[in-house]
């Protein structure tokens, strides 16, 4: 079987794990290891049809998944494009994570682990789809082998495969152990996605009913013999490092088993339970030496952005024309600068891992976006090899890019555990160290000029970004010429149609480390792009949809136009509204898709804002689940205007100021404005899911609130503006 | 040693007498449907109920629980067939799900008081927090949990 030839060959393994760049070469032995036999046994009572595919005799068919689950519904979505093809019962399918040391022990087999970007569906389809395809191919040629019949004779069809000409029948689990046997065919045809059953229809998903009995178990809920517990605390201010801890203090206090100090931080293990482990170290006498950013706040941050803006010359992005020209010929001149703050994830899981050291191999459960990077980093901090790992896949409660490329509570609890082999350790992060300790999305300082000729139409546009970047350090190779390439986006690939742009970026590294946050450049960038757009028209006397549409007309804007034409149709956009109600609107693309809103909104005389309706819409191109898509946007409602009402991280004294959810606020269902997705998949491209929603969202409150009140935010969060109508 | 009843089970721990009731439900007893989200009652992933009310474990010392009747999300269906369940699965409510056991039991609590709530009553019951953004479905769950309910016993025509 080709999983037991694979398991005889010796390989390479070349892991390029995320988390501090690190890069592991392992050679893995030519013996079997346990899980392999494991495998193998498996394999026997549910033959593998591909890596992908697993048959039982009774039909059941199990379809790995190799990414993760964290609410986005890929843990059902993924399955559905191998169904496809397979054309198998979908009734009889189940999901199942792929094992990360199968993964790693056989080349990679399963292709990536990395849940991110809004990659899963649309960075998988293509190989998952072939597998499908490829399993039924081999199951039909076991069927016509049996039979003694030409495969061409045969078709597959809900699980059962039928020699047409004499109406015989075989199921899948009949045949599966003769097609796991077979040479899988490498490029099978895929179906015309005319010819779809399964992808593009509602598919309820397999996670949500042990969702709502409790008895999903996330990674904090795993629950080992003899665990112990761990409570952190980490240096307040980023950079700083442990100087000492009085472990006396609380040696006598109920379950304390021992205090573990790292560089940066003090960990109390307990027994019995976290809530020990919590207590004591509230109690633990810690003394740190804060290091040298203890006098950085938000406002010498800021200072330090606007240096950026000023600054003569910066790495160049984007450039198109003439822009000295174009602004020398303007008849009007319309300049802006605006300001995003830091924003943390606040994953409702928080941040956690449980880990087991022992002398034979370490086993890990934690919330992570990337298993193969959390292999990688246990490996590393464990000092073993990474085939002595196992790492339990489980579902997140939460990841919006937290845990993908930034996993330090696994570093941690394997070095504890390391430290006290045979017992599993739970190291779970209290909510104040969730929110103190994050990776922050990045500030960010924009200055943007713009030219209207007398007409009224746009001629030239400059935009000077000073932005932290937060890939110089764990992805250099996505800085170009001192431009983050991913931290341009919104500006240097814009489809609005100036004659003259000319566009740099300032790169304003800060020492509070940034992360990916849902969205990532995609949430502030289009908040500053789609708000300066609504100010150019205004400034040309022009309806804001209309503006934009005349910026749109080029065929690389075909897709953002429609959308934008789409969500304005639907919403009415030229309808009268309430009084007092006002609508605003705005476009973007990312992720390979193409999304846009119109939100209504009032202000009344008090400065109150109330948010009645949401319009949002989404071009994907092809749709797996069309449920999960409809989520995923409802989400990015509550995600991004949760963000744009209250989100900001502040710094004081090198620390971070907000703690829980009473100063880091988010919005509850009391203030849930009528929402309304619009699904306009056009086919021919896959698009991500995730992330795109999350995009016009602020800009288009802050346009409703303009043509409410006559005030244009330049700064978020709206918490921090009076906007009563002036 | 505190006696505590949870789902109808009774118990006997050895804790400290201001451990947190999540603490003992999900460290001591093992029930890890009720969720740590904040530990200081403002999220609402701990909700359970205590004599029927819906109260945030996560700020409840044991001490008070001890002698009521706790309910967890556990203890209301073993199979999911209580009709919110139900209601949050045909709705397809749950994303990442960790807030919705919290969810659903503050959601039990409210149709227990007003069997038909207005969206006001979901509002002032429901202030619990979601990061993925379910409120929408949450807020469709209950509506169609209590119509069934309504319909079922006859009390709306």
């Amino acid at each position: 079987m080709p999983m037991q030839q694979m398991s005889r060959r010796s390989f390479l393994l070349r892991s390029a794990a995320v988390g501090g760049g690190l890069l592991l070469e392992v050679t893995l032995p030519k013996s079997s290891v346990a899980e392999t036999e494991q495998a193998s046994a498996q394999a026997e009572t549910s033959p593998e049809v591909t890596a992908w595919v697993l048959i039982r005799p009774d039909d059941t068919i199990i379809i790995r998944v190799a990414r993760v689950e964290m609410g986005q519904g890929n843990f059902t979505g993924l399955p559905m494009l191998v169904a496809e093809e397979l054309a198998c019962d979908w009734s009889k399918v189940q999901a199942e994570y792929a094992s990360t040391s199968e993964h790693l022990r056989r080349n990679r087999i399963f292709q990536t682990m990395l849940t991110g970007g809004s990659r899963s569906i649309r960075d998988s389809q293509e190989y998952l789809r072939t597998a499908g395809a490829a399993a039924r191919l081999m199951l039909t040629t076991a069927a016509a082998q049996r039979w003694g019949v030409p495969v061409a004779e045969c078709v597959a069809e809900n699980s059962l495969i039928t020699h047409t000409p004499t109406q015989r029948q075989l199921s899948f689990g009949a045949v599966a152990a003769e097609a796991a046997t077979l040479d899988i065919p490498e490029n099978p045809p895929l179906k015309d996605p005319a010819a779809w059953t399964l992808l593009g229809q509602p598919a309820a998903r397999f996670d949500i009913p042990d969702k709502v009995t409790g008895k999903t178990a996330f990674a904090i809920d795993t629950r080992l013999p003899g665990m112990a517990y761990a409570s952190i605390a980490q240096c307040p201010v980023f950079g700083g490092s442990l100087k000492s801890v009085d472990a006396e203090k609380i040696a006598d206090m109920r379950g304390v088993v021992k205090v573990v100090p790292l560089e940066d931080a003090v960990v109390v293990v307990a027994k019995e339970s976290w809530w020990n482990a919590q207590q004591a170290i509230r109690a633990l006498p810690i003394e740190w030496d804060f290091g040298e950013h203890a006098h950085v706040s938000s406002d010498s941050i800021l200072e330090f952005l606007r240096e950026g803006i000023q600054l003569e010359k910066a790495p160049v992005s984007r450039h198109e024309g003439d822009i000295d020209s174009a602004f020398a010929s303007a008849a009007t001149m319309i300049e802006a600068d605006y300001y995003a703050p830091y924003l943390e994830h606040a994953t409702m899981e928080p941040q956690n891992c449980t880990a087991l050291y022992t002398d034979k191999r370490v086993d890990v459960w934690a919330p992570a976006q990337n298993s193969e990077a959390t292999a990688a980093v246990t490996a590393e901090t464990a000092d073993v090899p990474v085939s002595r790992v196992e790492v339990h896949k489980v579902h997140l409660g939460g990841g919006f890019g937290r845990r993908g490329l930034h996993i330090e509570f696994v570093r941690q609890a394997v070095r504890i555990a390391k430290t006290m082999p045979g017992t599993p350790v739970q190291l779970i992060w209290s909510r104040e160290e969730d929110i103190q300790h994050g990776r922050y999305r990045p500030v960010a300082l924009v200055r943007m000029r713009a030219a209207l000729n007398a007409a009224g139409e746009p001629t030239a546009w400059t935009v000077r970004q000073a932005e932290q970047s937060i890939f110089s350090e764990v992805r250099p190779h996505l800085i170009r010429d001192g431009v983050d390439i991913v931290g341009v986006r919104t500006f240097a690939d814009a489809p609005y149609t100036f004659p003259n742009m000319h566009m740099e970026y300032a790169m304003r590294n800060t020492h509070v480390p940034p992360g990916p946050w849902r969205a990532v450049a995609h949430t502030h960038n289009p908040f500053f792009r789609e708000s300066f757009i609504d100010e150019l028209a205004h400034a040309a006397g022009q309806d804001p949809y209309q503006f934009r549409r005349t910026l749109l007309q080029t065929p690389q804007a075909s897709k953002d136009l429609a959308i934008l034409d789409a969500v304005a149709e639907a919403a009415g956009w030229d309808s009268p509204l309430p009084e007092g109600v006002h609508r605003g609107i705005a476009v973007q693309d990312s992720y390979g898709s193409y999304t846009a809103a119109v939100i209504e909104a009032s202000v009344n005389g008090t400065g109150e804002l109330t948010l009645h309706r949401v319009v949002v819409g989404i071009d994907c191109g092809y749709v797996a689940n069309p449920d999960s898509v409809r989520a995923q946007l409802e989400g990015s409602v509550v995600y991004g205007l949760t963000a744009a009402l209250y989100g900001e991280i502040t710094i004081k004294e090198g620390r971070v100021e907000q703690s829980n959810f009473h100063d880091y606020r988010m919005m509850r269902i009391a203030e849930m404005p009528t929402v309304e997705v619009l699904l306009k998949p056009t086919g021919g491209f896959w698009g991500g899911v995730g992330e795109p929603g999350m995009a016009p969202l602020a800009p288009a409150l802050c346009n409703a609130i303009f043509a409410a009140t006559g005030k244009r935010i330049r700064s978020l969060p709206l918490k921090n503006h009076d906007l009563r109508p002036a | 040693m505190i006696s505590l009843t949870v789902n109808g089970t009774e118990h006997s721990v050895d804790v400290s007498s201001d451990m947190r009731l999540l603490w003992v439900l999900r460290d001591i007893l093992g029930l890890t449907g009720t969720k740590f989200g904040c530990g200081m009652s403002l999220c609402g992933a701990c909700t359970v109920h205590l004599d029927g009310e819906p109260v945030r474990s996560c700020v409840m010392p044991v001490s008070i629980a001890a002698g009521k009747k706790i309910t967890t999300i556990e203890g209301l269906s073993t199979d999911g067939s209580h009709p919110l369940q139900q209601a949050w699965v045909a709705h397809q409510v749950p994303q990442c799900g960790y807030c919705q056991t919290g969810m659903i039991m503050s959601a039990v609590a409210l149709l227990k008081k007003k069997p038909q709530p207005t969206d006001t009553d979901i509002n002032e019951a429901v202030t619990n927090i979601c990061r993925c953004g379910t409120y929408t479905r949450i807020r469709a769950a209950i509506h169609t949990a209590a119509e069934k309910s309504g319909s079922n016993n006859g009390m709306k025509g």
